[in-house]
C-alpha cells in the first residue's frame, strides 16, 4: 500500500497525490498498451454515450439516475448494437458508474475495457485474453511474470482453465449445486473460492449455472450451463465473458424476470431496453468481454486496494 | 434503523438483543452477483467476536447506547461501584468490564460509562490522571544502571517507570491511552 493512501488528516493533498505519482503513469502506460494490442489487431475504437435511457436490468448492478436517464453501468448494449450494424471487431475504453459499489476493489466510477468480436466463442475469446494481458505485459517491462504480493503471476500461455462446479468442490465447503439450492452461491464464491484464483497463474472459470448466465448464450449440449467465463488473477475478479446471446426471444424473456426480480426487491425499474432487444436479430455470433482496467492496474502496480490506482476517490472530493 | 449501506468500521448495531460494534468491514461484490457485506462485529457485552456476511437486503437496529458523566465510588468483592452526577444512581460494573482502567480509578475520578439500556457495559476515562506516587525508591545520584528511568508504584497499585528525581508522596501525570507517565504535577 501506498503512503498516503489511507485518509490521515496530517498529509496534505499534494503529499497524497505525489506519491501516487509511480501508479499514475503505468496505469497511463496500461491503457496506452491496450489501445496499442487493439489497433494493432485491427480492432476499431468507439465510443458510445454514458448517458443513455435504458440500462441492462440486471438484478445486482444498479445505475446512478441523472435527470431523466441513467448513467451507463457498462457499455454493452451500445457496442452491441454497433455489432448488430455491421461492425465486426470493436473495443471501448470507458468509465463505467455502479450505484453503491465501494470497497477496496470497487469505485462507483470506474474504467471498463470492452472488446466484442464477432465469429468467436468465450473459448476463442480466452486465447485472445491470454494474448492480449501477455503483450500489455510485455509493453510495461515485466514480461511473462508479475510480482504481486509476495508472490509471483505467471502468465505463461496455457492459463489455467477450471469449471464454476469444479472450483466448488474443489475450494468450497459445499458442490456448486447445493450452494443454489440454499441460495449462497453469491457468499461461497466470495468467500472460499475467490482468494485462491490465480495466485500462480491467471484463471477462467468458466460455465456459469444458467440461473447466473445474464447475457450469455446457453450451452447447445449442456444447457444448464452458460458460455461465460470470468478471469481471475491474484485473487482478484478481473474480467466478465460471454458467448453473447443473439436469441432476441430469449434475451426479453430474462430481462422481463430481471426486471421483475428488481421490482420485488424494491429497486428501480428501468424503461425497456427495446431498441437493443430489436437489433439482436441481426447481431452475429460472437463473444464479448467486460475487463476492470483500475484492476489490472492494482495487479501491476501490486496494489490491495483501488485508492491507490487512481488519482482520486469519492472520500477525497 | 440501519440498512446495509450504512455499514462501515466504528458503527455500533444490535445483533440478537446484543450490542456490537463493527471492526472490520469489507464490501465484495462478484460482479454480476450480489453485494456482499462482510463484518467483524465485536459484542460490546462480552468482547466475543464474530464474522457476519449481510446482503443489501438487511436492516439493523441501533443499540441504545448512551454515555453518562460518572463519579468513581469504590470497589467491592472484585465490583466497581460509580455514581451518576446528575440523577445519583450508582450502577456497579465487574472488574472485566473495568480492565486496566482500575490502575487509574482514585475516589471520585469522573469517568463516561457507557451504558446499554441500564446496563453499564463500559468505561472511559479522561486522557490524562493526576494520581499520587505511593511507593518509590530515593534517586541515587550517579547511578548510570538504572538509567534515565525507575518503577515506582501508585496509589492505585499500578506501577510505571518514571524519570529518576520522583519521589514518593509527589503527584504525576499519567496519559491513560498509554499508561506512561506525562509530567510531574506542580502543587
Amino acid at each position: 500500500m501506498l503512503p498516503g493512501s489511507k485518509n490521515s488528516p496530517g498529509k496534505g493533498d499534494q503529499e497524497r497525490l505525489a506519491a501516487k505519482s509511480e501508479n499514475l503513469r503505468l496505469r497511463a502506460r496500461l491503457i496506452h498498451a491496450i489501445r496499442c494490442f487493439f489497433v494493432d489487431h485491427g480492432y476499431l475504437e468507439i465510443e458510445t454515450p454514458h448517458l443513455i435511457p435504458a440500462p441492462a436490468p440486471e438484478v445486482h448492478i444498479d445505475a446512478v439516475k441523472v435527470g431523466h436517464v441513467f448513467l451507463h453501468t457498462s457499455p454493452e448494449l451500445c457496442m452491441k448494437r454497433l455489432l448488430s450494424a455491421g461492425y465486426p471487431k470493436i473495443f471501448q475504453i470507458c468509465k463505467c458508474f455502479r450505484e453503491g459499489e465501494r470497497g477496496k476493489k470497487h469505485l462507483s466510477e470506474f474504467t471498463l475495457l470492452e472488446w466484442y468480436r464477432a465469429g468467436f466463442d468465450y473459448m476463442a475469446l480466452m486465447d485472445e485474453c491470454e494474448e492480449m494481458v501477455i503483450s500489455v505485459s510485455r509493453d510495461l517491462g515485466f514480461g511473462q511474470s508479475i510480482p504481486y504480493q509476495q508472490g509471483h503471476i505467471n502468465l505463461e500461455r496455457p492459463w489455467e482453465r477450471i469449471s464454476v462446479e469444479e472450483a466448488f468442490n474443489r475450494y468450497g465447503s459445499m458442490s456448486m449445486e447445493k450452494a443454489l439450492k440454499k441460495g449462497c452461491f453469491d457468499e461461497i464464491m466470495v468467500e472460499e473460492i475467490e482468494p485462491h484464483l490465480g495466485i500462480s497463474k491467471p484463471v477462467f472459470l468458466y460455465d456459469y449455472p444458467a440461473s447466473f448466465a445474464a447475457l450469455a448464450k446457453l450451452k447447445e449440449d449442456a444447457p444448464d450451463f452458460a458460455e461465460r467465463f470470468e478471469i481471475y488473477m491474484g485473487g482478484l475478479e478481473l474480467a466478465n465473458a460471454f458467448s453473447e446471446l443473439t436469441d432476441a426471444g430469449e434475451q426479453k424473456t430474462r430481462f422481463e424476470t430481471d426486471r421483475r426480480e428488481r421490482e420485488r426487491l424494491g429497486k428501480n425499474v428501468y424503461p425497456f431496453p427495446k431498441r437493443f432487444i430489436e437489433s439482436l436479430s441481426d447481431m452475429p455470433s460472437s463473444a464479448g468481454i467486460a475487463l476492470g482496467v483500475d484492476r489490472l492496474a492494482m495487479i501491476f502496480a501490486d496494489a490491495l486496494n483501488i485508492d491507490d490506482v487512481v488519482s482520486f476517490v469519492p472520500e477525497e472530493l | 434503523m440501519y440498512n446495509a449501506s450504512n455499514l462501515k468500521k466504528g458503527l455500533k448495531i444490535l445483533l440478537e438483543n446484543e450490542p456490537y460494534v463493527i471492526i472490520d468491514f469489507q464490501f465484495s461484490k462478484p460482479g454480476k452477483g450480489q453485494a456482499l457485506y462482510r463484518c467483524k462485529l465485536r459484542n460490546m457485552i462480552n468482547g466475543a467476536i464474530v464474522d457476519r456476511t449481510y446482503r443489501s437486503v438487511d436492516t439493523f437496529e441501533k443499540a441504545d447506547l448512551r454515555e453518562r458523566k460518572m463519579q468513581y465510588l469504590y470497589n467491592q468483592d472484585n465490583e466497581y461501584c460509580f455514581m451518576d452526577v446528575e440523577n445519583y444512581e450508582q450502577p456497579m460494573l465487574s472488574s472485566e468490564q473495568v480492565g486496566d482502567a482500575k490502575n487509574y480509578l482514585i475516589d471520585g475520578l469522573e469517568v463516561d460509562i457507557l451504558l446499554f439500556g441500564d446496563m453499564p457495559i463500559g468505561i472511559t476515562l479522561p486522557n490524562f490522571v493526576n494520581l499520587t506516587v505511593a511507593q518509590a525508591d530515593p534517586w541515587a545520584k550517579g547511578d548510570s544502571v538504572s538509567g534515565d528511568s525507575k518503577p515506582i508504584t501508585l496509589e492505585t497499585g499500578y506501577v510505571l517507570r518514571v524519570p529518576p528525581f520522583i519521589e514518593e508522596g509527589t503527584k504525576i501525570t499519567v496519559d491513560t491511552r498509554t499508561g506512561e507517565y506525562v509530567t510531574r504535577v506542580k502543587e
